[in-house]
């Protein structure tokens, strides 16, 4: 049966290039911007956990009111002690202690005067440790442009597009004008020993990466630190697992009527990334929905004008006595195959397609100039299992919906009345 | 009698105002107890922060209303940091760098060492009248003290506060409370003088209180421990040179 199907398919090819042709469109296109999609999302919400949120992240009651204006008058202080409870407790997660900054770096002449300066938005981490995994979390080695990542006391990491901009080289003295944890006006010599690009605008635009201990001692945060990240072993965020360790943390360190008592948020919790991880969850959703809506309409319409175009064979086989139900379920049959077809081109079109830009990605520099969003200036598809399967479902559901549709025509044909359509 | 009432009235009205004296001249008056030729004070400046205390120690050296240099001797970390004004530029040399930065444009904002003072306070012309308007408004008493109550209107929009009410003493002519304003009218800072001490023949502030209303904390208590007035002081000290030595 299936063989006559398709071979009647083939000869007849007004029956079967448009509608395949549509159900491939479709499957394509749902392929490929669920892919597409997928794969903006989890690097705005991978760049925000490297860079911002960690899987988890720990600071003060009063600093995260104000966490976008970088308190650190309010930062945790005894981190050492912390992080030793945190790192015996909970052994499966990575933590590390970060230091946020923002001030102006300052390049001197021969003679210590003002050469050049800009602003600048700093990020003090564990970068001296042997143990600290901090420079693959941050992706530093494979970000360098010259020089080396530090090695010593007062060594920092400046942007490579900042470096240009003041005409810093590699070994250079730069002194960071900025805020001690009291206020003061804070003033500390690094030495430049590399520069990077981090791929994200905002960060690429005036950016410096310094060791924590370093900081501390500019900043007169002995013991302190901005906030305390941490990262589930495989860098795989689980927001369940997450969650209930936040609330393990909580229940046992955080205090409302303390405001300088320490309060963990998962990622999902921060501001505006809840949404950004449902939105994820939604969106294979919303496409899909579309996708069987328009497509079963354009098919349902497809099938309509395929129903004029072979009402005469329609005529002629219900005139020969063969049953309504028979000829709705041949249709039905029919469109099966059109939608398996033309999901799977659809899908492997889309596949092909997201594979590609899952490695060469689009370049979105131009057009993030501004921006204060963490995310990549190259944008990448991310293929997953749900790219194999979320054309290919829906074409063939539309297919079929759209065929059912357009059959129940077929319903409405009076046998009284068909020779005498016949004849016409 | 009826004829009489007016002219008696007008008389009376003019011998109990005339007497005042006009918001410039008391403005004049303070900015006379204010400002000497030179002078050199040591201060203590006790910042109440939200978190902690800390207490800064620092001698300064004035010349006029143009010249001021200023040198931290503690605590530890800020020893040595020094401060130069001269005219409409400011220098803040750090020890630990031997670097000396130019402060200007918003970096005139920043804290002074965290206390509730900024770079622009310091920058201010210490002579007032100078620089404002002044309107007498009234009288009201600040610890029992009776104060001229004076509206303080900026000649110019570039001033740090635009507008300034300030309570002063009637017959020391030493300010005992002041609010400082934005241009918007928004309430930015308070300052109280809580002890005066007279030197050399004219009142001074011993003891202020600043309140940056915006900062969290209590303030910044600043503490004048000595001053002496018209002293010599080298040329050498309001110089660049001078913050490096």
């Amino acid at each position: 049966m299936i063989r006559f199907l398709i071979k009647g398919l083939l000869r007849d090819r007004s029956r079967s290039l448009f509608p395949v042709l549509m159900v491939s469109a479709g499957a394509f296109l749902t392929v490929f911007l669920y892919s597409f999609m997928k794969g903006t999302m989890d690097d705005l919400i991978s760049s925000n956990a490297k860079f911002d949120t960690g899987h988890v992240k720990i600071m003060t009651r009063a600093y995260e009111e104000m966490a976008e204006q970088t308190p650190n008058d309010l930062a945790l202080l005894g981190i050492n002690g912390l992080l030793e409870k945190l790192r015996s407790s909970e052994r499966n997660i990575v933590w590390t202690p970060r230091i946020r900054f923002g001030g102006l770096l300052d390049i001197p002449d021969e003679r210590g005067e003002t050469r050049a300066q800009g602003p600048v938005m700093g990020l003090g981490v564990d970068l001296l440790s042997p143990e600290s995994r901090e420079k693959d979390i941050l992706n530093l080695e494979s970000g360098l442009v010259r020089g080396r990542l530090p090695q010593k006391k007062n060594e920092i990491l400046i942007s490579e597009e900042f470096a240009k901009k003041l005409g810093m080289e590699i070994g250079e003295v730069a002194t960071l004008i900025g805020s001690t944890m009291n206020g003061a006006m804070a003033m500390h010599n690094f030495k430049v020993s590399g520069t990077v690009r981090f791929g994200i605008t905002v960060m690429d635009r005036g950016a410096v990466i310094a060791d924590i201990k370093d900081v501390q001692s500019a900043l007169d945060m002995e013991d302190g630190a901005s906030e305390i990240v941490g990262y589930s072993e495989n860098m795989y965020y689980d927001d369940d697992n997450m969650l209930a360790l936040t609330q393990r943390f909580n229940d046992q360190f955080s205090r409302d009527d303390d405001e300088f008592s320490p309060l963990m948020l998962s990622l999902s919790q921060h501001s505006g990334m809840g949404e950004y991880l449902d939105l994820v969850d939604v969106f294979g959703g919303i496409i899909v929905l579309i996708f069987v809506v328009v497509m079963s309409i354009v098919l349902w319409n497809s099938g309509l004008i395929n129903g004029l175009r072979r009402y005469g064979e329609i005529g002629v086989r219900l005139a020969m006595g063969e049953p309504k139900g028979s000829l709705y379920r041949w249709m039905i049959y029919e469109s099966i195959i059109i939608g398996f077809i033309g999901s799977i081109l659809g899908t492997v079109f889309g596949l092909g397609i997201s594979y590609y830009l899952q490695y060469t990605g689009i370049d979105f520099a131009a057009m993030l100039q501004k921006s204060t969003m963490l995310i990549s200036n190259v944008i990448r598809a991310r293929v997953t299992g749900w790219s194999y399967v979320i054309g290919f479902v829906p074409g063939l559901v539309a297919s079929v919906v759209g065929t059912m549709f357009a059959g129940i025509g077929i319903y409405r044909r009076q046998t009284s009345q068909l020779f005498k359509e016949l004849e016409v | 009698m009826r004829k009489l009432i007016l002219p008696i009235l007008l008389i009376n009205y003019a011998l109990v105002y005339g007497q005042e004296p006009s918001g410039k001249a008391i403005l004049e008056k303070v900015d006379e107890n204010y400002t000497a030729e030179n002078h050199r004070a040591t201060s203590t400046m006790v910042i109440k922060g939200r978190r902690a205390t800390r207490t800064l120690q620092a001698e300064s050296w004035i010349e006029g209303v143009n010249k001021a240099f200023t040198e931290y001797l503690s605590p530890a970390r800020e020893k040595g940091t020094k401060m130069l004004k001269i005219g409409d530029e400011l220098w803040i040399y750090s020890p630990s760098t031997d670097r000396t930065i130019k402060i200007a444009g918003h970096l005139l904002k920043r804290s002074v060492m965290g206390s509730d003072l900024s770079y622009e306070d310091y920058m201010e012309d210490p002579r007032l009248s100078n620089i404002y308007n002044a309107k007498l408004t009234g009288e009201e008493k600040i610890d029992e003290r009776n104060c001229y109550v004076l509206e303080l209107t900026g000649k110019k929009d570039d001033v740090a506060y635009y507008r300034r009410k300030m309570w002063v003493d009637k017959e020391r002519y030493l300010p005992l409370k002041e609010e400082l304003f934005a241009k918007s009218g928004k309430l930015l800072k308070r300052l109280v003088i809580k002890e005066v001490f007279k030197v050399e023949g004219r009142w001074y502030p011993k003891r202020m209180v600043f309140k940056d209303v915006l900062k969290s904390g209590a303030g910044t208590e600043f503490i004048i421990d000595s001053i002496e007035f018209d002293v010599e002081i080298p040329e050498y000290i309001f110089s660049k040179a001078a913050l490096r030595k």
